[in-house]
């Protein structure tokens, strides 16, 4: 960079230099040397954009080769196979997987974040007890784009004691016809909480129908594939469908949703989602949730679920980081097969968030569930939750819930959570 | 198996039925072209002309650092030949998902309709040395609100018109030719807005956000506090206290402030000091009258002169 400054004021007093030598020089000699200091200035600038982008791609350079490049391949080449056309980018970025050196190695590394979850719980509850003080989880993120045609997202969570996987998948964003398809494993698609990472949850805990329904925390996460496609519809409405098959093993012990007992006893998800706009700060979000898979009584014992959320939102454009409002519910029906009888359980949950102040949030969620074993067991409870955002990168929490399970069991609790977000965190879908 | 096969199998044909029954890429004449902010829009539709579509994501009155990922952007996203940003992670908090949820190969990161309007403009504030998260929301690549040079501006359309020449090579002259006319038309409006500054060079100013150094730059302003602690740290009653005697002290009585922040402080401030609270224009469109990237410089250096006098 200073080589450049450097060739800037050269070519500034070279200016100078010419100008003061023709006293007499016409106006129009002014107007082309300036043009001609301006060009240069440009240029420079462009070329600083360049050292710029290239200090801080994480993706490799595959944007613009340099013209000087041969884009068109010969004929001989072309003749090779297939694979040839899109390889001539690559080929102008020398990346070799796991052993580039120095900082080119550096400017390769994927986004690394690690968000930290603190829960302290204050209050008796017999039924599913908590301990007063834990480090939750803490989320390792690892995220980069991996190619011209895919990103890859890799989350951990390292519990006190264990790690697990949460979701670890590539993302496939050029395939044809608009598709976009995902390999790994990942939160599946079935409803909104489901998709949530615990830090992008508005409160301490999930939903009693969560427990109860769909798995516990970790929800319906599995291995397998995933596609996806925007539906064009008039009217802008924005629709989407999601397809998707898991190996069939979702959640363990009382919150076990899925297991599969041999290979064909895979799971499939599929969810279909309607957007609109309201008006400029308002939106309503629509889902309608399908999951299907074998329970862990055997492979001629299914349990389906059906869902359906809704999410309405406001955020006025001018205040949008002083004020919102997002009111939120999911209805789920369970089916399970086992023996005697065959259970039919429903759920829901409510919740609204309302931001008072750019960094107060107050919230509420009433809970009513159904066990999916004993469809006959109902249990109910509410919350309310206070959230303050000391900034973007750490939220304290204060939740109070009352839960009335079933067999006349009440709990009164105290949750406090600290999260906080270190480390280049790719952004949540919304 | 063959179940569970079948119906995804169904799903699958389900999704590729809709696919073929719609036409989604029928090729219009037009370039697609959709930008992160409304100034990137304004400067795409100067050299573009009637050739192009363009859209802005981002409105001219909301805070380009916190926009919504509404699914509502994908339906242009994945309509778009060329998406250009501002950069320098001014937008990564809502962007990058909704590319990657777009489906379009044209518009990912590092393809060819992917376009970094910051590689074309003069940045500032690089920071050098070690930064961390203390620093508040500090961008580790530079300063992105860029464009409130005009020189920039004319650099970014520039690299614009390049881009647009590339792709629609058989409207490259039309695109070449309404760049000079823009050129042309800027560099005479700069003159007249520099001879407009030229009185008030050297004056002192605080804003919210550290978002004018570009502005400052250009038209030889001094930005001396911002009423934000930190960047995007909501302003504390001690940092208002020492920004109060600071402006006291050295005799500052603009404070200029973006539409989307709290006027309180701001306010406060101003009673305190007996200075002026300047709600400037970030962007394009942020009222109703301004909707060239003429008429946005034209609207704050009005207000500003006004503010001076």
């Amino acid at each position: 960079m200073k080589s450049l400054n450097c060739v800037v004021a050269f070519v500034f007093l070279a200016g100078a230099f010419a100008l003061g030598q023709r006293t007499s020089a016409s106006t129009s000699d002014t107007a082309a040397l300036e043009q001609k200091i301006r060009d240069l200035e440009d240029r420079i600038i462009t070329l600083e954009g360049q050292v710029r982008t290239m200090k801080s791609q994480a993706a490799p350079p595959a944007a613009a080769p340099p013209p000087s490049a041969p884009i068109v391949a010969s004929p001989s080449q072309a003749a090779e196979g297939p694979t040839a056309p899109p390889a001539e980018n690559l080929a102008a970025a020398p990346v070799s997987l796991g052993g580039a050196g120095g900082s080119a190695a550096k400017a390769l590394n994927p986004d690394i974040s690690m968000i930290g979850d603190f829960i302290s719980v204050a209050g008796g509850n017999s039924v599913r007890p908590s301990p007063s003080f834990e480090m939750h989880e803490s989320e390792l993120g690892i995220q980069a784009i991996i190619d011209p045609y895919a990103r890859g997202d890799v989350f951990l969570t390292f519990g006190e004691q264990g790690v697990g996987l949460e979701e670890g998948y590539i993302t496939f964003t050029a395939l044809p016809a608009s598709f976009v398809a995902k390999v790994g494993k990942m939160r599946s698609a079935f409803g909104k909480v489901n998709t949530m990472h615990n830090h992008t949850l508005p409160w301490v805990d999930r939903p009693l129908v969560t427990q109860n329904l769909v798995g516990g925390e970790d929800g319906i996460d599995d291995a397998g594939v995933s596609i996806e496609r925007i539906i064009p519809f008039p009217k802008g409405i924005f629709l989407s469908a999601t397809g998707q098959v898991f190996r069939g093993d979702s959640g363990e012990g009382d919150e076990l949703v899925f297991q599969s007992h041999s290979k064909s006893d895979l799971s499939t998800v599929a969810h279909l989602r309607a957007y609109k706009d309201l008006s400029e700060s308002t939106n309503l979000d629509l889902g309608l949730s399908y999951a299907r898979g074998h329970n862990e009584l055997g492979s001629d014992f299914i349990t389906s679920l059906y869902g359906v959320d809704a999410t309405l939102r406001w955020k006025p454009l001018r205040r949008a980081i002083y004020h919102s409002f997002v009111a939120r519910s999911e209805f789920i029906w369970s089916q399970r097969q086992q023996n005697p009888f065959e259970q039919r359980a429903f759920g829901l949950y409510a919740s609204g968030e309302y931001q008072l102040k750019r960094r107060w949030f107050l919230g509420g969620r009433y809970d009513w569930s159904d066990r999916a074993r004993e469809a006959n067991l109902t249990d109910k409870g509410g919350s309310v939750i206070v959230t303050y955002w000391p900034s973007e990168f750490s939220q304290i929490r204060g939740q109070y819930r009352f839960t009335d399970y079933a067999g006349d069991h009440k709990a009164n609790e105290l949750l406090m959570q600290v999260l906080f977000s270190m480390g280049a965190h790719g952004a949540h879908p919304f | 198996m063959t179940k569970l096969v079948a119906r995804f199998g169904f799903v699958f044909a389900l999704l590729l039925a809709v696919t073929l029954a719609c036409p989604g890429t029928a090729f219009a004449k037009k370039l697609n072209v959709v930008t992160a902010t409304t100034d990137l829009a304004a400067l795409a539709q100067e050299v573009g002309g009637e050739k192009i579509n363009v859209n802005s994501i981002a409105k001219g009155y909301q805070d380009p650092h916190f926009v919504e990922a509404k699914p509502s952007f994908l339906l242009q996203l994945r309509q778009a030949d060329l998406l250009v940003v501002v950069g320098l992670q001014l937008e990564i908090g809502w962007l990058p998902p909704l590319i990657t949820q777009s489906g379009n190969p044209r518009i990912q990161v590092g393809a060819n309709g992917y376009f970094d309007a910051s590689q074309f403009a003069e940045i500032l504030e690089i920071p050098s040395g070690a930064i961390t998260r203390a620093m508040g929301d500090v961008h580790p690549l530079g300063n992105p609100h860029y464009w409130l040079d005009p020189e920039n501006g004319r650099r970014v359309a520039k690299g614009i018109v390049a881009k647009l020449g590339e792709m629609d090579a058989e409207d490259a002259a039309y695109f070449q030719q309404r760049y000079q006319d823009f050129a042309r038309r800027l560099s005479e409006a700069e003159k007249n807005w520099d001879a407009q500054m030229k009185p008030f060079r050297g004056r002192k100013v605080v804003t919210y956000h550290n978002s004018l150094p570009n502005f400052a730059k250009q038209f030889g302003l001094e930005v001396v506090g911002f009423v934000e602690p930190r960047p995007g740290i909501p302003p504390t009653p001690s940092h208002t206290l020492d920004v109060i005697n600071m402006m006291k002290r050295d005799g500052v009585k603009v404070i200029m402030v973006e539409p989307y922040f709290d006027r309180k402080t701001p306010d406060a401030i101003a009673r305190e000091t007996g200075g002026t609270v300047v709600e400037y224009l970030p962007s394009v469109g942020g009222v109703k009258d301004v909707n060239t990237y003429f008429q946005l410089f034209d609207y704050d250096i009005a207000l500003l002169t006004k503010a001076f006098q």
